[in-house]
């Protein structure tokens, strides 16, 4: 390589290396604003915003969905494993919505600590797989790779 | 072997020598193309099984995970290329990186799309603002301002070089699109392939779909090979080389 083609690749590599440095440093300072949900111990320590809208991810807890009343009203415990909170919501839930399923409500906290959700996203896993092969895993007792990530 | 390497490298910067390769190239790549669509769609639409969760809808992955891949992988290309230009002067290499740009847009575009379309049922909306999606997004403006810069400078040679600088820089969006499901929560699902461990999708789906981003990745040579021997036509309309293949 003649010295002035290594000087222009000294100087890619150079401007490449310090905008990323740049970017790093823009996108660590702006992790909040980028995290797309917090989780229920986030909610637990205080870190969620009050007053304000956000969204909490987690998993529906088994056998605690329930449908008070007549209408679309429907209330569940979300949990990540770690802490639980209470989500109130009144609307139609996404096909993925059950029992187990991670998912991602909008709203916000009301005083008695309980989450009353304008919007609710069903979160799917990075799992594929024949209905047959899921059987047959929960027959054995395998746990899918996807859930133990703090639960969602 | 290094070399021969050099060899090879600086004969297909020749642009008569890339023109006559590429040409000779182009009915083979189109066999291997059709074979494999035909048979990463018949494994994906119709041999596959239903997903235990999603059911039929799942299908709409042997597009957009491919076409996603490609996004990324164009883009790469591309700021490959630019390196070439700015350090090597290269002028083939100018002219794959501006050819892959409209290829590129499109499997972004198509991406979105279809990951929207998927999006609706299975999230509950079309669009939301999370890392993934943004990111990929602004892959999109990157590969429109590389087509705006390069279409908004008349000297192409400057323009070129212009447009290396951008592609290079761009470049930075590329781990952060694949981490962005790591490093922060997002709605968009983890990695089901491209990660150190097992894939965790059934054999019967794995299959279509690698077939079906071996058959984007075959279409992404032929579509840049016409667009390249196109673009090297117009450059060198003054040239001898030009001349003589129409004089005959």
């Amino acid at each position: 390589m003649t010295p002035a083609r290594k000087k222009r690749l000294t100087l890619i590599i150079l401007m490449v290396a310090g905008i990323a440095v740049g970017v790093g440093f823009a996108l660590k300072a702006l992790n909040e604003n980028i995290m797309f949900f917090f989780s229920p111990a986030d909610i637990q320590a205080g870190k969620a915003p009050a007053n304000k809208d956000f969204r909490v991810g987690g998993l529906v807890v088994e056998g605690t969905v329930k449908r008070p009343g007549e209408g679309l009203t429907v209330e569940f415990n979300l949990t990540d494993n770690d802490s639980v909170v209470k989500v109130k919501y009144t609307g139609i839930l996404p096909d993925l919505f059950r029992e187990g399923q991670g998912i991602i409500a909008n709203g916000r906290l009301n005083d008695k600590g309980e989450f009353i959700a304008s919007e609710v996203l069903a979160k799917h896993d990075e799992n594929y797989m024949p209905p047959e092969v899921m059987d047959a895993m929960k027959k054995s007792g395998q746990k899918m790779p996807g859930m133990d990530k703090k639960g969602i | 072997m290094f070399k021969w390497f050099v060899k090879w490298f600086h004969r297909m910067g020749s642009p008569p020598h890339f023109y006559r390769f590429a040409g000779s190239w182009l009915p083979w790549l189109t066999v291997v193309f059709t074979v494999l669509t035909v048979a990463g769609l018949y494994g994906g639409l119709v041999l596959a099984p239903p997903d235990y969760q999603q059911g039929e809808s799942y299908r709409i992955i042997f597009i957009h995970v491919p076409a996603a891949w490609m996004s990324m992988f164009i883009y790469m290309v591309m700021a490959s290329c630019g390196i070439i230009v700015l350090v090597w002067r290269m002028k083939l290499a100018e002219v794959v990186l501006i050819c892959s740009a409209p290829i590129g847009a499109s499997f972004t575009f198509l991406a979105l799309v279809t990951g929207s379309l998927w999006g609706k049922p299975m999230w509950g909306t079309y669009w939301v603002w999370d890392a993934r999606l943004t990111s990929e997004l602004i892959l999109l403006f990157l590969y429109l301002g590389v087509i705006g810069l390069y279409g908004a400078i008349d000297e192409k040679r400057v323009a070129g070089r212009a447009v290396a600088i951008l592609a290079i820089v761009g470049m930075i969006n590329i781990p952060i699109i694949h981490y962005s499901v790591e490093w922060w929560n997002s709605l968009h699902q983890g990695a089901t392939v491209t990660k150190m461990d097992k894939p965790s999708i059934h054999w019967t789906m794995l299959v279509p779909l690698l077939l079906m981003a071996l058959s984007f990745k075959v279409y992404f040579i032929i579509s840049l090979f016409q667009r390249v021997r196109a673009e090297l036509l117009h450059r060198e309309r003054n040239s001898r080389w030009v001349e003589e293949l129409f004089r005959s």
